[in-house]
């Protein structure tokens, strides 16, 4: 505190002396002293804050083993700044490119994410904080909240999403047109008008995203935890996704110390190679044991030294921590009194290759027996010639299932053909599994939903076919809805946005709700490459609001580790649905060409044959005829003389000396051929 | 999605909602179809008597009513309204709930207003019918026509013609040509002047009413301007691009956009290129001109339905003594019949089966579309000839 406090009053001092100079300009070094006394006596009051007042890096890695015999590694990077205002343009580890971005479009908020693979909420969780926040759709998600006047809301967004798509090498700039975002009014975040949101569901994920991605970072992938992020062993995954979170209060009218703030998270889930036949013990499949080394390809070599704190947690879930103690109260009867996290580094059920620094408890508010457990490993006390590689090795076999969110959401597409069609969002409560939705039964209060939805134009949803379904059984809409938003779409100018507030009665099984929609023709050139596979629909978000994915650990000094903060924060307990694939009907893309003649031919058969009906007549067709048979001569020069004696408004005459009439002809050709090329000449001359 | 007028939807969106216990959900709106389409029968029925009676008068003054004794001359309105409503295409519109014969009926009410010469009515459907859909805009021409001068006539040169052989035999002049005696009009071929003024000012009484009514109905929604670019601005800029029979959908889906504007003012000015000449052509005869008209525009319209076709048609049984003669009228029959039995079949193979293309559907609307084509020609042409005939009825007996 004391070195901090010193620090902080030299930095005092060095500004409050320019301050004073331009002030003041020169006066007795007495008031100086005096002024610079003062501002020593306030930051030392101020203690807490003068500690934030620099460039913080933070670093962390969360590994959890999951039911289905795979690895969930959970990075977590933190850099803050202090406000501008306070700290001053120049930084040491805040990334310049994000600082720029924040300062020139004014973000108040801002989280984007590239996710390949679909989170499995089924078998990792749902519960859980890491599953709300950083189980995202797949793609790009995309929102952004700013802080300017509402009218400048979209110009900034635009920028936002060319700035981004630089950065990034992804194609975000996508995300610009009107089409592809929309603007939620309350379900998805609670910012009034000024949040714009987007999600390009299609946007393939690659390594040139998380090049840019890393960076960002002050050691990059060079030390400390981000060097384990081999591309390969990452890629390999099931589940992968990398997220920015950016929060500012730069621009806030508070005096809050709290600054720009830029979290990044990288999530994947990964297979431990189980090298050869699955263990078995007891006829049961023994969980894979994996070390980083097995799981990443690398070791780390020590902290990154900017770094603040890199610290390494293994998480044992709720579930899992009972189900350890049952299997260790069956293995070993008499000793059964032992607390489970007396001998982490080596027990009956799993060995560690390290023995953890800290355990830290989760504390639970409800009555739970079991709460899940987190060992610390700190990096620091590692380096070159002792690289840190953490190895989980799994002696019994243990089966247990992760805490799911209160209702599995999954939204299918209904009917056949390629005119019309039903989104359908069923929410389903998973039989087996022990979630809180009876705690609410307790209470007698309904359960709240809050579904957030955006479909793209083409795909035109009838809002007023909306049907709730609670068990099966056809509801009447009201009745079920609490709050309910539909900016309808609107073709090739905006998407439509669905949010509403459900509210189902406690111990309901199922729900679904059901929405009809038409499909929409588009031209030519807004297909997408690859037409016939159809249009992606960006995931629904359904939102718990009354349950909170959060867990509070008994450490208060924990407190201050973001990594922790995070798993800390409180939230609703977020579920996205899978991304629609919908068909659509698809011209031929190799007619242009053939169409338009076809159709100019069409329109040239209509014009010509009426005009040529309507100026027949019967008597002049006759009187060629006559003219015909008569005489032979040539048609161009009939067609002439007929022409000139129609200008004329007399009938044909059959020319009598067939020597004068063409070189009449002719002297009336060459007189039209001269008006016309100098018609050309002027209007070549006028125009140059 | 509604791009139609905001007074019809005020008048049949509430119908939608209701339903009826054990009903189709569509039973209110179909039977407000029906009862359109009725009316619209008895309107043209009307129609075809104040016709017929007119063609009878004429060629008793042309004195070939003798002459035509022998050939059968059937009662035209009674047919075209029998044809109007058994004609499949109309039952398809009630059954589909299209609103096309709310339009049609507004503009057989405003062809009806104007033979019978109730200036009021007809300007009143010119002016309905013309909010509803735009194309109807265009008969302005014809219901002036036949408001200035009486419902279809052979030719006004032939009555010039006739009373000049009156007033030649009297005065026993052989070339009377020189001696052109003006006054001597018949009153047939004289031009109403103050009916078509009179119908201008009803017009526009009745274009201020409905303008408030909208303006009243679209008040929170961004008043008139908003109303005309998401009614009549659809209509002209093209913009749905769902398949329909007409031809425009896929050739809008597949041109490039750089010549999207030069084709669609080529599309719109076709329409209106062949008003004038037909105009000359058929003046004397506005009922018939009205039904090229609504033909041609249901040929080239951007969102064509059958709808429009069922009107014409309607609308050609009126002629069925002039058209008699028609040329490939069996072959135009079986067309109709085949295209009409083979579209749904393409469409139905492309959309909802997916073992087609959109070039097959595209296909049957180009085949439609000449077959519409050949209908129009060849009727004009017949209704030409038969004029053609009785002036040579005319000279003959003359001679």
């Amino acid at each position: 505190m004391f070195k901090c406090c010193l620090h902080s009053q030299l930095q005092f001092r060095s500004e409050t002396s320019l301050e004073s100079d331009h002030l003041m300009g020169s006066r007795e070094p007495i008031v100086l002293i005096f002024l610079i006394l003062i501002s020593t006596y306030e930051s030392s009051a101020k203690g807490g804050i003068a500690e934030e007042l620099n460039e913080e890096f933070t670093e962390g890695l969360l590994l959890r083993p999951l039911p289905d015999r795979k690895v969930l590694a959970h990075f977590h990077f933190q850099s803050s700044v202090p406000p501008t205002r306070i700290y001053g343009r120049h930084h040491h580890l805040f990334p310049k490119s994000i600082y720029q971005l924040v300062n020139k479009f004014r973000v108040r908020e801002m989280e984007l994410s590239f996710t390949q693979g679909r989170w499995n909420y089924e078998r990792w969780g749902g519960y859980d904080p890491i599953s709300s926040s950083s189980a995202k759709p797949p793609g790009v998600e995309l929102w952004a909240d700013f802080d300017v006047p509402l009218d400048q809301v979209d110009d900034s967004w635009r920028n936002l999403t060319h700035a981004l798509s630089g950065l990034f090498c992804a194609s975000i700039n996508f995300l610009e047109h009107s089409t592809s975002y929309s603007a939620p009014q309350w379900s998805f975040h609670s910012f009034a008008g000024k949040l714009r949101y987007g999600t390009l569901p299609r946007e393939a994920v690659c390594t040139e995203n998380l090049t840019p991605w890393l960076k960002l970072l002050p050691c990059r992938d060079k030390a400390g935890l981000s060097a384990l992020m081999d591309r390969p062993s990452i890629y390999k995954g099931y589940y992968h996704s990398q997220r920015l979170h950016l929060t500012s209060d730069d621009f806030g009218t508070a005096k809050s110390n709290a600054g720009t703030m830029l979290e990044q998270t990288l999530t994947v889930v990964l297979q431990p190679n189980t090298l050869g036949a699955r263990a078995m013990v007891s006829g049961k499949t023994l969980q894979p044991s994996w070390s980083l080394n097995s799981l990443f390809g690398r070791k780390v070599h020590g902290k990154c030294s900017v770094s603040k704190s890199s610290n390494v947690y293994v998480q044992f879930e709720q579930n899992l921590v009972s189900e350890l103690k049952e299997v260790r109260k069956k293995s070993e009867a008499p000793e059964s009194g032992i607390l489970i996290h007396d001998d982490f580094g080596n027990n009956t059920i799993f060995e560690m290759s390290a023995s953890p620094d800290r355990v830290v408890k989760e504390v639970e508010n409800l009555q739970k027996e079991d709460s899940s457990i987190l060992l610390e490993f700190l990096v620091e006390d590692y380096n070159d010639s002792k690289p840190f590689d953490l190895g989980l090795r799994w002696k019994l076999p243990v089966v247990w299932s992760c805490q799911q969110a209160p209702l599995h959401a999954s939204r299918f597409l209904m009917g056949s053909g390629n005119e019309r069609g039903a989104i359908a969002i069923s929410l389903k409560s998973l039989s087996s599994n022990n979630t809180p939705t009876v705690g609410c039964c307790e209470k007698g209060s309904q359960l709240r939903i809050n579904i957030f939805q955006v479909v793209p134009w083409y795909v035109k949803v009838y809002y007023h076919t909306l049907k709730v379904f609670i068990d099966g059984e056809l509801q009447s809409t009201m009745e079920n809805i609490e709050k309910i938003h539909i900016s309808p779409s609107e073709d090739k100018v905006s998407p439509g946005v669905m949010e509403m507030i459900l509210r189902l009665p406690c111990g309901v099984i199922t729900a679904a709700l059901t929405l009809e929609f038409d499909k929409g023709f588009l031209h030519i050139d807004e297909y997408p490459p690859d037409a016939n596979q159809g249009f992606d629909i960006p995931s629904a978000v359904v939102s718990f609001t009354d349950f909170q994915a959060s867990a509070s650990f008994e450490d208060n000094l924990l407190n201050k580790l973001p990594i922790l903060n995070e798993l800390q924060e409180r939230k609703h307990v977020i579920s996205y649905t899978e991304v629609l694939l919908v068909p659509l009907t698809t011209p031929d893309f190799s007619m242009p060409y053939n169409v338009i003649t076809i159709t100019c031919t069409v329109f040239a058969l209509y014009f010509g044959s009426l005009l040529n009906v309507l100026r027949r007549r019967v008597g002049e067709e006759e009187r060629r005829l006559k003219s015909k048979a008569a005489k032979k001569k040539g048609p161009l020069t009939s067609l002439l003389s007929k022409l000139s004696a129609k200008l004329k408004g007399r009938p044909v005459e059959p020319p009598e000396t067939p020597s004068t009439s063409p070189s009449l002809i002719n002297n009336k050709l060459v007189l039209k051929v001269i008006l016309v090329a100098g018609i050309a000449a002027g209007w070549q001359y006028y125009f140059r | 999605m509604y791009h139609g007028s905001p007074l019809l939807l005020s008048v049949l969106g509430p119908l939608t909602a209701i339903k009826i216990e054990g009903q189709p959900n569509h039973l209110l709106c179909s039977l407000v179809s029906v009862i359109a389409d009725f009316i619209c029968a008895l309107l043209i029925r009307a129609t075809g008597r104040i016709l017929q009676t007119a063609r009878g008068l004429n060629l008793k003054f042309l004195g070939l009513d003798t002459m035509l004794e022998d050939i059968e001359i059937m009662p035209s309105g009674d047919i075209a309204a029998l044809v109007y409503l058994w004609n499949p295409f109309t039952i398809f519109t009630c059954v589909g709930f299209n609103t096309s014969p709310v339009e049609n009926l507004f503009v057989v009410l405003s062809l009806y207003g104007a033979s019978a010469g109730i200036v009021p009515l007809a300007a009143f459907g010119w002016v309905i019918a013309s909010h509803l859909s735009l194309y109807p805009v265009v008969l302005v021409i014809p219901v002036i026509l036949l408001l200035g001068y009486c419902p279809d006539t052979p030719p006004r040169k032939l009555f010039l013609q006739r009373d000049l052989q009156k007033t030649g035999a009297e005065g026993s002049t052989k070339n009377h040509v020189q001696h052109r005696p003006l006054t001597n009009k018949p009153t047939e071929a004289t031009f109403f002047w103050w009916r078509v003024i009179l119908f201008f000012m009803w017009a526009s009484i009745w274009i201020a009413y409905v303008l408030i009514l909208c303006a009243i109905s679209v008040k929170e929604y961004g008043g008139l301007p908003e109303m005309f670019k998401r009614t009549y601005g659809f209509i002209l800029t093209v913009k749905d691009l769902s398949p329909n029979i007409g031809v425009l959908w896929y050739f809008f889906a597949e041109v490039f956009d750089f010549f999207r504007n030069f084709f669609l003012i080529v599309f719109h000015v076709n329409i209106l290129f062949m008003i004038l000449p037909l105009a000359i052509r058929l003046n004397h005869r506005p009922c018939f001109l009205a039904f090229v008209y609504l033909a041609i525009s249901s040929m080239l319209k951007s969102y064509p339905s059958v709808g429009d076709s069922a009107l014409y048609l309607g609308l050609m049984a009126l002629f069925v003594n002039e058209l008699a003669e028609m040329q490939f009228s069996f072959f135009l029959f079986c067309g109709y019949v085949g295209v009409s039995l083979l579209s749904p079949v393409m469409h139905n193979l492309w959309i909802w089966r997916g073992t087609g293309n959109a070039n097959f559907y595209y296909a049957t609307a180009m085949v439609y579309a000449c077959f519409q084509i050949i209908l129009v020609v060849e009727s004009v042409n017949a209704m030409l000839n038969h004029d053609r005939k009785i002036r040579k009825l005319c000279t003959t007996t003359e001679g």
